[in-house]
């Protein structure tokens, strides 16, 4: 009864709240208001289950920590023991990459499209993890990086006439220098801040490239960046988009593998001691500001990476394409698959990438839900939809032991 | 006696505030050396500024390295300081709470490890070979410590005494030549504490260092520290053995106040 | 000489509307130690609601300073109400999360009210109705100071003295100072943390609608994301003067205002908004604490 009391009052609020704006519409043109009363009964109604299932969802929330806080950690779930499995993962992992070998030769040219696009995104949300959800760093303008690997690829071409494999490591190059630029003077500053000035240096980035016409050709862009060359073979459109999607595929398995190495590495648990407790770090004889740096510059190498690609598959680049919602699309891949987790980021960018191609009621709706879904992660996932897994140790003497039992 | 770690007029201020002033302090090879002082006298300030947490604003920090002689360590980085030979741990504990018990140990060895980005990449034998030694010995540190049980437990679920001594286990995986122990019997029962006493021996025989510690607890001191020294108001006040330290008036005014004097 | 008076009075018009955004940021920030990004999005949905209001009793047929006091009033009133909402569903289950969460739920709760505006209403320009009166005595200057202008240097100062009045003398007032100091202590002290957080966001917020209603009837335009840069140019303002700090918050606004009108008229129009972000990152880099905030004591 309190419940659908407390709900009948919220939905009443939710409805005045948005009364002003989404029951009229201004049309400036004809000096006439649009008038769309249903759309609050729409509000109302939603506020109302909305709000009963926040309720709901708040007090198993309650409920999870409790148990957290008393509770040793639960060592056998059906989680750990699925994925301690090293049979049913590796099984796993042979589907998942035959998926995606075999994608292109069941689909259309439309959907290896979009499927480049999602293993583009699995490359930047795995490179904005190291410094976000190893390092600890929340950086909001890693679409800059992006934006300088995609521009690298974009000018060489056009003054030099290079091509794609040869911008590829430049392109690289050139990002992982822009980290470390943006990074030496950032790493000093607390999180929150160090926040606001990468939000800053992705703005200034974008001004440039919109304003320095002469260079960059401002909002216009630059077209004709070529596709990659398959031993001077002469390939169709489709064929083309194929081995493009073969080369991202590659770039992405390239990362992820080297990702899934760092992370259990002296230096991958360096960062995350940094992002826990910068000062017990250092006692612990980490140089905090290498850790940093290191996680800034590898982060935007693969930015830089995902801009090339981007550029070689689109074929046009403008900054359009690398603004602040860009930055936050990428925060909110790595928020949803879980930061520091490595599997996370398939699932994170493939919902972010697919969910709008494939619900075509949702996309116009995508960014509305997005901001949502970030905001409800964090008070009801924070360790993202696939948490980090703790790695298993071997430890030499209890091998033997292990075996008896 | 061959000299472990000499402080010598260290002094440290904020915003005008002497948080320490003019103190000096010398830990012999093989020795335990008590810091004791009311609450708010500078200890931790001191720690701090000897494990380059703080940069004191006068005074020589001299290490004697068994490789390299004496160094100086002021103004060097804390990671620096570390890898040189000293090693803390805090008085409000600072485990990795997202690690494992033996992670936090392996943490430790950070300093004395060397594979980087690349070897991690190529997975290199070496980078495998290292990773897999630091990992035996930590387990052999918690083995010592008698948590060996815990190693895969998560750090933050360990009961508080426990948690204690896993910090000083992630201290001594830097294979100090001083250990650095910042009020390790706070919070523990009677019997935990008698253990922890029992412990810094142990400690001090089987790794062949040197140890300086912070405590309140009374009965700690005087029976575990070979030498004691007191600091009031961030200067020193008296230093010696402890029972000639427990009978200084300087020290029996500090701790009781003026009306006990007489 | 007309021309540098011209640009001294564009920038502390635009001064004047950075520094009543800024004062959100900055008492929120006072308080919670959390950058509220979502804060631009409030001063945004102050002008839409405004424009709102005007069309319609535009329509009705009112006088035209009518129409603006009730404009101003109903999108003050609206723009608290989202920004209460905002703090209890997007903030409040975050009080004890870790620094980052309640950042990224922040630029989450950004991105979700841009989407909506641009959804509910338009993701075009929008043309704002000119509801400032003209004003007789400013005739002879009319050519460097046009009435919306006017309005706005006069009204935020107004507002800002009523907010300085109100935070030093007012019970309320004093309570907030003394929960931004040390929450702990004024909880000990009877003082409930929660309303004084729900008060924050909702003055705050009313400061920005007041500041988006101005600016929209000054340019005459709207847009659903005119809030993103006004948002992060406040902030610059507000660690301009020294996060924290009321006062620094109206000088920074004033400061970062005339940085960019100079540094628009006499360097180059086109890189505008680059100033204010060189700005922002030299200050954090070189001086955090900011031109009236005090240097913040790292605890080990």
């Amino acid at each position: 009864m309190y419940l659908i009391k407390r709900s009948l009052l919220v939905s009443i609020w939710f409805v005045l709240l948005t009364l002003p704006l989404l029951a009229v519409k201004v049309d400036t043109t004809n000096e006439t208001l649009i008038w769309r009363w249903e759309n609050m009964l729409y509000v109302a109604v939603s506020a109302f289950v909305l709000y009963m299932l926040w309720l709901l969802a708040m007090r198993w929330r309650s409920r999870q920590r409790r148990s957290e806080e008393l509770a040793q950690p639960r060592v056998h779930n059906l989680y750990s023991t699925i994925t301690d499995n090293k049979v049913i993962v590796g099984a796993f992992n042979l589907i998942l990459l035959a998926i995606l070998v075999l994608l292109p030769l069941l689909s259309s040219g439309y959907q290896i499209n979009i499927w480049t696009t999602a293993l583009i995104y699995v490359i930047l949300g795995l490179g904005l993890n190291i410094v976000v959800g190893f390092a600890g760093q929340l950086v909001l303008g890693y679409a800059a990086f992006y934006a300088v690997g995609a521009y690298t690829f974009g000018l060489l071409h056009q003054n030099f006439g290079v091509g794609f494999w040869v911008a590829l490591p430049c392109g690289a190059a050139v990002a992982g220098f822009f980290g470390i630029l943006v990074s030496l003077p950032v790493i000093r500053l607390r999180g929150d801040y160090l926040a606001i000035v990468t939000l800053g240096f992705g703005e200034i980035t974008r001004l440039v490239l919109e304003n320095w016409i002469e260079v960059t050709n401002g909002p216009g862009g630059i077209s004709n960046i070529p596709r990659p060359a398959l031993f001077n073979l002469e390939l169709s459109d489709t064929g083309t988009a194929v081995w493009v999607y073969y080369i991202v595929l590659l770039f992405m398995l390239i990362a992820f593998i080297s990702l899934l190495r760092l992370k259990n590495s002296r230096v991958g648990r360096s960062w995350i001691a940094v992002s826990e407790d910068e000062t017990a770090s250092e006692v612990m004889g980490i140089n905090t500001t290498w850790a940093k740096l290191t996680a800034f510059a590898l982060s935007a190498v693969w930015a830089g990476i995902a801009g090339v690609l981007f550029a070689t598959k689109t074929r046009f680049i403008n900054p359009d394409s690398f603004t602040f919602m860009d930055s936050a699309l990428f925060l909110c891949i790595v928020v949803l698959g879980g930061m520091g987790s490595v599997y996370g980021m398939l699932l994170g960018a493939f919902a972010i990438a697919l969910l709008p191609e494939y619900l075509r009621a949702f996309s116009e709706y995508r960014m509305l839900l997005f901001g949502a879904a970030m905001v409800l992660m964090m008070i009801f996932r924070p360790q993202g939809l696939i948490p980090p897994k703790a790695r298993q140790y071997r430890v030499s003497k209890l091998l033997g032991k292990e075996a008896q039992s | 006696m061959e000299k472990a770690l000499e402080v010598s007029g260290l002094s440290i201020s904020f915003g005008g505030l002497k948080a320490v002033s003019n103190m000096s302090l010398t830990v012999n090879k093989g020795e335990i050396v008590a810091l004791i002082g009311p609450n708010g006298a500078g200890k931790t300030t001191f720690f701090n500024c000897v494990t380059g947490l703080y940069r004191p604003n006068s005074g020589t920090v001299r290490l004697n390295h068994p490789e390299r002689g004496e160094i100086d360590l002021k103004g060097l980085a804390p990671h620096v300081i570390t890898s040189l030979g000293l090693a803390r741990t805090f008085q409000n504990i600072r485990l990795f709470s997202k690690m494992t018990v033996l992670e936090n140990v392996m943490m430790g060895m950070h300093s004395r490890t060397k594979a980087g980005i690349f070897t991690a990449l190529t997975g290199s034998r070496y980078a495998r070979a290292e990773e897999q030694r630091i990992v035996d010995e930590s387990y052999e540190l918690l083995e010592f410590l008698n948590l060996q049980k815990l190693y895969k437990a998560n750090a933050k679920s360990l009961p508080y005494g426990d948690q204690r001594r896993l910090e000083i286990a992630r201290a001594l995986a830097a294979a100090p030549l001083v250990l650095l122990l910042d009020e390790p019997a706070a919070g523990m029962n009677p019997h935990e504490t008698l253990e922890l006493k029992e412990l810094v021996r142990q400690i001090r025989d089987r790794f062949k260092l040197s140890v300086l510690l912070i405590e309140h607890d009374m009965s700690m001191v005087m029976s575990l520290s070979d030498r004691v020294y007191v600091m009031e108001y961030g200067s020193p006040i008296a230093d010696g053995k402890p029972a000639d330290v427990s009978r200084d008036p300087a020290v029996i005014k500090a701790y009781l106040g003026e009306e006990y004097n007489a | 000489m007309d021309g540098f008076i011209e640009l001294f009075l564009s920038g502390i018009t635009r001064g004047s509307i950075y520094a009543l955004i800024a004062l959100g940021y900055t008492m929120v920030y006072g308080i919670i130690e959390l950058i509220n990004f979502a804060h631009g999005e409030i001063y945004m949905i102050g002008s839409f609601v405004a424009l709102v209001v005007a069309s319609l009793l535009g329509l009705a047929g009112f006088p035209m300073l009518g129409i603006l006091c009730v404009a101003i009033l109903v999108a003050t009133l609206w723009s608290a109400a989202y920004g209460f909402t905002v703090e209890k569903m997007a903030y409040r289950p975050l009080r004890d999360a870790s620094r980052l969460s309640p950042l990224i739920s922040a630029i989450g709760m950004s991105v979700f009210l841009q989407n909506y505006i641009s959804l509910a209403q338009t993701s075009d320009f929008q043309v704002f109705p000119y509801l400032i009166p003209e004003f007789e005595f400013l005739e002879p200057i009319a050519h460097i100071l046009a009435p919306s202008a006017f309005l706005i240097i006069v009204t935020s100062l107004l507002v800002m003295l009523a907010l300085s009045l109100f935070i030093k003398f007012t019970r309320l007032g004093k309570a907030m100072r003394a929960t931004a100091q040390n929450r702990t202590m004024a909880t000990l002290l009877g003082i409930n943390p929660d309303t004084i957080i729900s008060m924050t966001f909702i003055i705050g917020s009313a400061l920005a609608a007041i500041g988006g209603v101005l600016i929209a009837s000054h340019t005459g335009v709207t847009k659903f994301n005119i809030g993103f840069i006004a948002g992060i140019k406040a902030f610059t303002a507000a660690v301009l003067g020294g996060i924290g700090s009321i006062p620094g918050a109206m000088l920074g606004g004033f400061v970062l205002g005339l940085c960019e009108s100079f540094g628009a008229g006499y360097i180059s129009s086109d890189y505008e908004d680059v100033f204010a972000f060189a700005i922002l990152i030299l200050i954090l880099l070189f001086r955090p604490s900011g031109l009236m905030g005090r240097a913040p004591v790292q605890k080990v």
